[in-house]
């Protein structure tokens, strides 16, 4: 657990609904999908932050879940914005994720509120490497993350350690392999975990403590701070190798999904 | 606002009144927590009760399962949106804690704190006479290190990040005193009738 600073007190307003339109939809992989929502009342957030999205029946039952943003936020923290974007996977036994990949159309309304979470959050000022590691849609506020980091640090190291499936499941591949061509800074490792590897520097298997240490060594020093989202899981694995690579317990931020 | 094309799942009618709104019912239990699950040793385990920086008493693992045992059957509701029905724990009541401290709350606050240095703020009125438990064990087993084992707060009528995982202590405080999500946009109280997820809601 860390002892960061939060970026939000018990003073600030309450996050209100609003009513945002569906952009533009975009297919990622078989099973994720973005949603790009055009906000009547854009709001600054901070990458690895989350949103609320509430979907209402005419008899008034609602459900809400909660979706981290995969958009990078603007270049001055402070500054709003006026589109987000969300990659949401398809749960087969889900009551939202199928709702959205099934019905929602462009030009849908959807209410949704933000930004929420204070604390899987990228650090205003890094106080070293940053490592990330996510499985699947895990990647999705880790890319806000890197989005961000690319368009406005010019000298933190990143290492992502991603795991999916096979290549056609992971999420924004092109864009990754494109970070790590262009970046010197940026180092991406895959792990495949149903499949041989297209890459050299891939794995061919699910993540384990070996594997932590190879993207380790991708940096030129320990990480500051490490953030890891995925299945309870795989995040378990992932963060009991951290501490295992002797990385303090307070560097390392997670979020977790199932049992 | 209706959401076009929406019409929800129909599976737990029968349950309807037991689900707060907003959540929805999982068999399964699913785990949520901010950094790494702390590995805690039940011969190091210890509990302290605090006033203030004030230490007033602290049990062993071996003293704390010698104070009265209760068995509860709750339900559970969870910020993210879960709920689950009917959970099974065994543990030890704030109230019986108290009375064997031979204490009487001294103040109307209370911050729960835990070995991986996680806190959450509960009003002791939230706490006290039957309201809440120290948990030891879920569905008859020991608590497992995922759900907060070997011991965690059981605050049932709250949201869930009030019931801290792997919780070593709790201490009474003069003022409300946000803990760590509610340092983070969370609401003060987290009571899930009233859909207090977030700050002020």
């Amino acid at each position: 657990m860390s002892s960061d600073t939060p970026t939000t007190d018990g003073q600030s307003a309450k996050i209100e609904w609003q009513s945002a339109v569906v952009s533009s939809i975009v297919r990622q992989t078989p099973t994720i999908t973005s949603y790009f929502f055009r906000l009547p009342q854009p709001f600054a957030y901070r990458a690895g932050q989350h949103v609320d999205v509430r979907l209402t029946a005419p008899d008034g039952y609602s459900a809400s879940r909660s979706y981290s943003i995969a958009s990078s936020p603007c270049k001055m923290f402070s500054d709003p914005s006026a589109e987000i974007e969300l990659a949401i996977e398809r749960l087969e036994e889900g009551e939202v994720s199928p709702f959205f990949h099934a019905v929602v159309q462009e030009n849908d309304e959807i209410a949704l509120r933000g930004p929420l979470g204070g604390h899987f959050v990228w650090p205003e000022k890094p106080a070293g490497p940053i490592l990330l590691i996510g499985s699947g849609s895990g990647l999705v506020p880790l890319i806000s993350m890197l989005r961000h980091a690319c368009r406005t640090d010019n000298d933190t190291p990143v290492a992502l350690l991603l795991s999916a499936r096979t290549r056609e499941d992971v999420l924004y591949r092109d864009e990754l392999i494109a970070y790590e061509e262009k970046l010197r800074r940026f180092s991406l490792r895959l792990a495949i975990t149903r499949e041989p590897p297209h890459r050299d520097k891939d794995f061919g298997r699910r993540i384990d403590a070996g594997m932590l240490g190879e993207v380790l060594g991708d940096l030129p020093a320990m990480p500051a701070h490490v953030f890891i989202c995925g299945s309870n899981g795989f995040v378990n694995i992932a963060a009991d190798g951290a501490l295992a690579a002797g990385l303090p317990a307070a560097a390392i931020k997670t979020e977790r999904y199932g049992e | 606002m209706l959401t076009r094309g929406f019409s929800g799942r129909k599976s737990a009618q029968e349950f309807v009144d037991r689900i707060p709104p907003g959540q929805h019912l999982v068999e399964n239990f699913p785990v949520l927590s901010a950094g790494p699950a702390p590995r805690v040793d039940t011969a190091e385990w210890k509990f302290s009760l605090k006033i203030g920086p004030k230490p007033v008493k602290a049990w062993t693992w071996a003293e704390f399962n010698a104070l009265p045992q209760s068995k509860w059957v709750r339900d559970i509701h969870c910020v993210t949106t879960w709920s689950k029905l009917d959970t099974q724990w065994e543990g030890v009541t704030i109230d019986d804690i108290l009375a064997d401290a031979d204490l009487e709350a001294p103040t109307e606050f209370v911050l729960a704190h835990s070995y991986d240095g996680y806190s959450t703020n509960v009003p002791i009125a939230d706490l006290s006479v039957g309201k809440a438990m120290v948990a030891t064990k879920f569905g008859g087993k020991p608590l497992e290190r995922d759900h907060g084992g070997p011991a965690r707060l059981l605050v049932p009528h709250l949201y869930f990040w009030k019931s801290a995982k792997w919780v070593n202590g709790l201490q009474f405080t003069t003022r409300d005193e946000a803990g760590f999500w509610e340092l983070r946009g969370y609401h003060m109280r987290g009571d899930p009738w009233r859909e207090q997820r977030y700050t002020n809601d």
